[in-house]
């Protein structure tokens, strides 16, 4: 048997009978757990999610079902196709064993793999004093349960609501309120909503949307406390500046934390930045070594990017949990030279305040923004974010039909500014500095040590940084 | 006596039934320079490429008239008629912020979302009346034509009923769009005496049916009735009322695009179908593949072959040529939906074809405004011809077709029957 007719028949014998477990249970583990069965792989499936619930639909969430136009309960992902899998919904994995190929469920039984897909994605930061969060009225918005909750508080008419944190889903939140006719005030720490993903140049335009529809936007503060009543029930926000907003609902929109907590002592390259992988979606341990078995797809995975430096990035989109997933699951039951890359340019989008917002590439990579189609007064244009002469990434307000032509782009690394268009042509169309923030200090990354001497010894260690 | 490009061949009416062959000869030259300084496009991934490039403008008018268009016979000539008689251009003529404004203020009439996202799905019962209605009338029949009896009487009827074009006005606007598009010619038969002796009919005709669409737009702003055209002409919305010059042009345009194109779906569905016996079958056992099945039969004879308004308004570099500013700029969305790059085994009709993404609708700001529509339709009344007519026989192939080349399709579609099923 030649090394070629052994490597086809262990493809194919693990298609027949391997055993595969997904940990996630959302829309990358659902999207994996289906191109698996349509790549003929026919040994046993298990998925594990910690939610009761089978995979849903989360961009809805904080749009359509917090409106009230659609019951929670009522966004769940289509298949594409039967999955026959054995589904441990309601369970969390705790811990993951790599030697004996073992993941730890919460309620103690242990679910062996030959091949493991992590796709724990992400859930939402707390607000980071329990007892305040605690309180009545104190939200987050990840889950279809937190959306529930959220959208039966709007549905009794609070006097007010309190937003914290002008990300996307902050910002949808406020649109919602202002849609619902709910006072809102929102407390953003940067210079602007969106400034992190869009810069200040687009968040800039995005404060003058959100006051124009009567949200009390208050920038370059954050909360410094909530306070509730006798009974438990959030009654005001006091924020840095000594000023009290009254409130019935807080909603703490502060972005999202992965879900690696479980991975710990694995031995993987898993930390607060997600868990590193290849482009192919196989994970690398600590030490950087790629590994056999263990894949990573979704918004808890972070890869290198070929059009982007090769830089790792974690590109929490909806469309990289389908598509990574889908060239993840190939590369699962298939070895070399069968494995594809996922070289997906990143996008997203956003509704709110009336305009329908997206982006393709990554802005943050940009330092220079132009604006380069419509009117930016109509909030309807399109504008491309450069660094150094390369176009790099571009986002459309109602102009959603033209990313495709700012993505081919970028893909081929046009240059920046682009061309100018044939015809409704910005007022300016100078290039200007897109004013990302710098990024901020990470707080509570743990410092990675090497240890060993011996080059057959070293090995990397995370180690909590010491305070 | 200079031999024809493909492109000129592809036009000639005696290959109209299949111009196929000479798009597959069009394609080894993606963007090829038409003798006249028109650029043809005929592959997919250069098509799509320059419907997404906001350097090419939709607008006619912004197009300076080539030198060669003022020689006798040319497709600037050609299109004279229309051009000359609507001087305000419509949504499909016309580039952003111009463009967007009217597509966003005739959507809310149609479409609907977010404030009627129903009007399209509520015209289901409607066009199940009349599909029932006009497969009932073939009762007793041993011959049919499924497109004077079956192709053109629903799209029609229900176009009428959306936009509010009084039925009986039917037989009139019927006669205009025939004749106008008779006298349209983009290809070497241009020239030729019996297209010449058209166009002064096409020229008369497109006058009178926009005075037809004019005066039907005044009646409604005296008395506002059923329809979209009422609604659009007395309009309150926020950004206000559409100018009288641009509604009518857009009136015309959805009166004509807003059946014309389902027609020829229909009778292309039918007769593609009829010559693929192993699909219509399938199509019988599995009634529920109609809905990818037209998307593949779209792909497979596409209503608007090509489209002929847009010019470059830079140098546009692409496929290894640069198309200078100014030219006229020719996409072949029939030769992409045929382009083996994209699509594998792309002359093989298959009704449960992966990834289909064809341009039968384009793509872009320019998108078909009534796709929802037409799919709806098309899906009824092809899922009824399938599932009720007994034994359908084409009797003549191919069948004769109608003179135009952007709006390609079968005059007639003659096909004999053993009977309807209820």
């Amino acid at each position: 048997m030649t090394l070629r007719a052994t490597v086809a028949e262990l493809v194919r014998e693990f298609r027949a009978s391997g055993r595969i477990v997904i940990v996630g249970a959302s829309l990358a583990g659902l999207r994996a757990a289906e191109t698996l069965r349509g790549e003929g792989f026919t040994g046993s499936l298990t998925i594990i999610g910690d939610e009761p619930y089978e995979p849903y639909d989360r961009p809805p969430l904080s749009k359509q079902v917090l409106k009230g136009w659609v019951p929670a309960d009522h966004t769940k992902l289509p298949r594409m196709r039967e999955v026959d899998a054995d589904w441990r919904l309601g369970v969390a994995a705790v811990g993951l064993d790599r030697v004996t190929k073992r993941v730890r469920l919460a309620d103690g039984e242990e679910v062996p793999y030959d091949r493991l897909l992590i796709a724990t994605g992400t859930r939402a930061r707390q607000w980071p004093n329990p007892d305040e969060a605690a309180l009545e009225g104190v939200h987050t918005i990840r889950s279809r349960d937190d959306a529930a909750r959220l959208q039966k508080e709007f549905s009794e008419s609070p006097s007010r609501v309190v937003v914290i944190g002008a990300g996307f889903i902050g910002s949808e939140v406020a649109s919602v309120c202002r849609e619902l006719d709910i006072p809102v005030t929102v407390v953003e720490r940067g210079s602007a909503p969106l400034v992190g993903a869009l810069g200040g140049v687009i968040g800039g335009i995005a404060a003058r949307l959100q006051r124009d529809h009567g949200v009390d936007l208050r920038c370059g503060l954050g909360v410094s406390s909530l306070e509730g009543d006798s009974g438990g029930h959030v009654r005001r926000a006091c924020l840095s500046d000594g000023t009290v907003v009254d409130a019935d609902v807080v909603v703490a929109s502060l972005g999202s934390i992965r879900n690696v907590e479980w991975l710990e002592g694995s031995g993987l390259a898993a930390g607060f930045w997600g868990v590193g992988c290849d482009a192919g979606g196989r994970a690398f341990d600590i030490n950087g070594v790629v590994t056999d078995s263990v894949f990573v797809a979704g918004d808890v995975a972070r890869a290198p990017h070929v059009l982007y430096e090769y830089q790792f990035l974690a590109m929490e989109h909806w469309d990289n949990a389908v598509f990574g997933a889908e060239v993840t699951a190939h590369n699962m039951v298939n070895l070399e030279p069968h494995y594809r890359p996922h070289l997906l340019l990143p996008g997203f989008w956003s509704g709110q305040f009336g305009v329908n917002i997206k982006s393709v590439g990554v802005p943050p990579f940009g330092d220079e923004i132009v604006f380069t189609q419509g009117s930016v007064e109509d909030r309807r244009f399109a504008a491309a974010y450069g660094r150094r002469g390369r176009i790099v990434a571009a986002v459309t307000f109602d102009h959603g039909k033209w990313l495709e032509y700012y993505a081919r782009l970028i893909e081929r690394s046009g240059p920046f500014p682009p061309p100018p268009s044939g015809w409704d042509q910005p007022a300016d169309t100078e290039p200007m500095p897109a004013e990302f923030p710098d990024p901020r200090v990470p707080t509570a990354i743990p410092d990675v040590v090497l240890t060993g001497h011996a080059p057959s010894e070293r090995t990397a260690e995370f180690r909590p940084r010491r305070h | 006596m200079v031999e024809e490009t493909p492109w000129q061949q592809a036009l000639r009416y005696a290959n109209r039934a299949n111009p196929y062959p000479f798009y597959e000869e069009l394609r080894k030259t993606p963007v090829a320079r038409q003798p006249d300084g028109t650029y043809v496009v005929s592959t997919y991934r250069e098509i799509v490429t320059l419907l997404h490039d906001p350097r090419v403008s939709s607008d006619p008018r912004k197009r300076p008239a080539p030198a060669a268009a003022q020689a006798e016979g040319s497709e600037e000539q050609a299109a004279e008629p229309i051009r000359e008689v609507l001087t305000e251009p419509n949504i499909i003529t016309c580039d952003p912020p111009e463009h967007d404004r009217d597509r966003r203020m005739m959507m809310p009439h149609f479409v609907g979302p977010p404030h009627a996202p129903h009007l399209i799905s509520d015209l289901e019962p409607d066009i199940r009346r009349i599909v029932d209605g006009l497969l009932d009338g073939m009762k007793g029949k041993n011959r049919i034509d499924a497109v004077d009896d079956f192709a053109y009487p629903l799209p029609v009827t229900v176009i009428c009923k959306v936009l509010g074009v009084p039925m009986e006005d039917e037989p009139r606007f019927h006669h205009w769009v025939e004749t106008a598009l008779d006298a349209l010619d983009f290809g070497p038969e241009a020239a030729s005496e019996e297209i010449r002796s058209r166009r002064a009919g096409g020229r008369q005709a497109v006058q009178e049916f926009a005075r037809f669409a004019d005066a039907l737009l005044d009646r409604y702003a005296r008395q506002p009735g059923p329809g979209m055209l009422s609604a659009m002409a007395n309009d309150n919305g926020p950004e206000g009322r559409m100018p009288k010059g641009v509604l009518a042009s857009n009136a015309l345009l959805l009166i004509f695009a807003g059946h014309e194109t389902t027609v020829n779906l229909i009778a292309h569905s039918v007769l593609t179908l009829l010559r693929h016996p192993d699909a219509l079958e399938k199509l019988r056992r599995r009634p529920e593949l109609i809905v990818p099945a037209v998307e593949e039969l779209l792909r497979f004879e596409s209503s608007v072959q090509f489209w002929h308004t847009r010019s470059a308004v830079e140098d546009i570099d692409i496929a290894g040529t640069t198309i200078p500013a100014g030219a006229p700029i020719f996409l072949v969305y029939g030769s992409a939906n045929r382009d083996p790059e994209r699509f594998t085994d792309p002359d093989r009709l298959d009704l449960e074809r992966r990834d289909n993404e064809h341009l039968g609708f384009s793509q872009g700001i320019h998108f078909c405004f009534g796709a929802p529509l037409a799919r709806l339709e098309v899906q009824i009344a092809v899922g009824e011809f399938v599932r009720r007519v007994r034994n359908p026989r084409l009797v003549e192939d191919p069948p004769p077709y109608r003179h135009n080349q952007i709006f390609r399709g079968p005059r007639h579609v003659l096909v004999d029957i053993d009977g309807i099923r209820d």
